[in-house]
């Protein structure tokens, strides 16, 4: 009887591990990216943006749903034109852990959504909120800030660099062994 | 009462029959191909069914037969263990005919399939995408190359040779009244011959699971007469008409303003993404995204306003838009014929 109850038990919460996310398909879009307000000077401390006026950042960020989701959009938006899959070219590495504009969530939203000097387009009104969020999600899993179980893992086609659940932690990037 | 049930039976299997006809059924072939197959699939069955009887009848026989008396058990009856080695040999001998048989018409079958192409004078290039169908009409002419999404116009009677492949995932393209179904593999090219006997409207669906709108993912081959079919090239091939309103104009500006050009193309205006479908005519296509919506006015709202709620899980956003602003989108996007 005992152990059928521990069975039972273990059924139950080995069932539970199924569950691995919430994945939200119809964001919640009254909100577009249009009305928050924009950045008037570059001048902000540690270059990052001030705390965030909504908690998206924390949901987007450790979603393997929309970290994947990011990854495609990465590649359709043609991001790659400028960063090269993540390693620079015309514009910054996004692989390296080195931030102009700050590395947390709602900096990199801030970039993709006003635009930064010297090249970055704002892609304001262009991107659904979402959608930008998105991006900044994946563009941190880049350099190892994502969490490894939920960074995207290998493409369907030819890589250019490992798989982002597979890159080096932030901590370690850069640093021999 | 059961007479009752078995004519509710009957009439429930007469309704269900009746369904093969028609609107996308293997049973129901439009062109060589599929006619091909479907006497393949007719001539298996009848003659498997008829090979099932005669082995229930095998089996059934010794037990309705009264069993003769024999006189000792361990006496050997060389005449009557003849006879069943004569019937098991020949029954494994019909077996084997009939196996061999059955392979050599797939095998002719196969090769009918394959002749179907041969001199296909016209090339498709169709790619699977989540959860749509991208359609290249390939031309030795690089301005007669024509992009188009989900409805496949093809000359009726003529070979038409399609070249599927995919971006993404393993999705099938299945015409079941005009051929069988073969996969699109990403990376890879598979090379699919369709004929259509007479012109008509010819349902299709991805054959192969490939997401959460696996279900939504249809096609549709249009066959019409050689003339029709090079009025129809002609006319996609034309950049889209300008907005023919005030409120369609306000729709263009909104279009190349907002996410919508991110993704979509329309000829003759700076909007040229590849990666959704190509909108230059869609007010001319009978459906909306990939066969879920007939084409309307009201359906294309919906579609724009909220296509979660309609595909879940579709790779086009939610896109925030007023009121005005999606009537004014919707305006322009009816008049794209």
């Amino acid at each position: 009887m005992r152990s059928t109850a521990a069975m039972l038990l273990l059924a139950i919460l080995a069932l539970a591990a199924c569950q691995r996310e919430e994945r939200d398909t119809r964001p919640q879009s009254a909100l577009g990216s249009g009305e928050q307000p924009t950045p008037v000077t570059t001048l902000e401390p540690g270059g990052q943006r001030p705390s965030p006026t909504d908690n998206k950042a924390a949901s987007f960020e450790a979603n393997a749903f929309h970290l994947s989701e990011g990854k495609r959009l990465f590649g359709w938006f043609n991001c790659s034109g400028c960063h090269a899959n993540g390693g620079g070219g015309m514009g910054p590495a996004l692989m390296d852990e080195k931030w102009i504009y700050g590395s947390s969530m709602e900096s990199i939203h801030a970039t993709i959504r006003d635009g930064r000097p010297n090249g970055m387009p704002s892609f304001r009104d262009k991107i659904p909120d979402d959608q930008i969020w998105e991006l900044a999600a994946f563009v941190r899993s880049l350099s190892g800030n994502a969490p490894s179980s939920a960074a995207p893992s290998r493409n369907d086609d030819m890589m250019v660099h490992p798989s982002e659940n597979r890159m080096p932690d932030a901590a370690t990037l850069g640093k021999s062994p | 009462m059961k007479r009752f049930a078995s004519i509710a039976f009957a009439t429930a299997i007469a309704l269900l029959l009746q369904g093969c006809a028609g609107w996308q059924s293997a049973l129901d072939p439009k062109g060589p191909a599929a006619s091909e197959l479907a006497w393949l699939i007719w001539f298996f069955t009848g003659l498997c069914a008829v090979v099932w009887v005669l082995v229930m009848i095998a089996l059934a026989a010794p037990l309705m037969m009264r069993p003769r008396d024999r006189l000792e058990p361990l006496v050997l009856d060389a005449g009557a263990d003849n006879r069943k080695l004569r019937v098991v040999t020949a029954a494994v001998g019909l077996t084997a005919v009939i196996l061999i048989g059955l392979t050599l018409l797939s095998f002719f079958a196969n090769r009918t399939l394959a002749a179907i192409g041969s001199d296909a004078a016209l090339t498709i290039r169709v790619t699977g995408h989540q959860w749509w169908w991208e359609v290249r009409y390939e031309d030795a002419t690089p301005s007669r190359i024509l992009t188009t999404a989900n409805e496949i116009h093809i000359p009726a009677g003529e070979p038409v040779r399609l070249l599927l492949t995919s971006t993404d995932v393993i999705h099938s393209f299945w015409v079941p009244s005009l051929s069988g179904k073969l996969d699109l593999i990403p990376g890879h090219m598979n090379v699919l011959d369709i004929k259509a006997d007479k012109p008509g409207v010819y349902r299709g669906q991805c054959a192969e699971f490939c997401g959460a709108q696996h279900a939504n993912m249809g096609t549709f081959i249009i066959a019409e007469p050689r003339a029709k079919f090079d009025a129809w090239w002609n006319d996609q091939l034309q950049p889209a008409a300008g907005p023919a309103s005030d409120e369609a104009k306000t729709g263009e500006d909104l279009f190349l303003k907002r996410p919508c050009v991110m993704c979509h193309r329309i000829g003759g205006t700076p909007a040229g993404g590849t990666v959704a479908p190509d909108l230059t005519h869609i007010g001319s296509r009978q459906t909306l995204a990939a066969g879920t919506l007939t084409m309307s006015r009201g359906n294309l709202a919906a579609w724009i306003a909220d296509p979660q709620g309609i595909k879940p899980g579709s790779h086009m956003p939610v896109v925030d838009l007023s009121g005005d602003e999606l009537n004014a989108i919707v305006a322009y996007l009816e008049g794209l014929k």
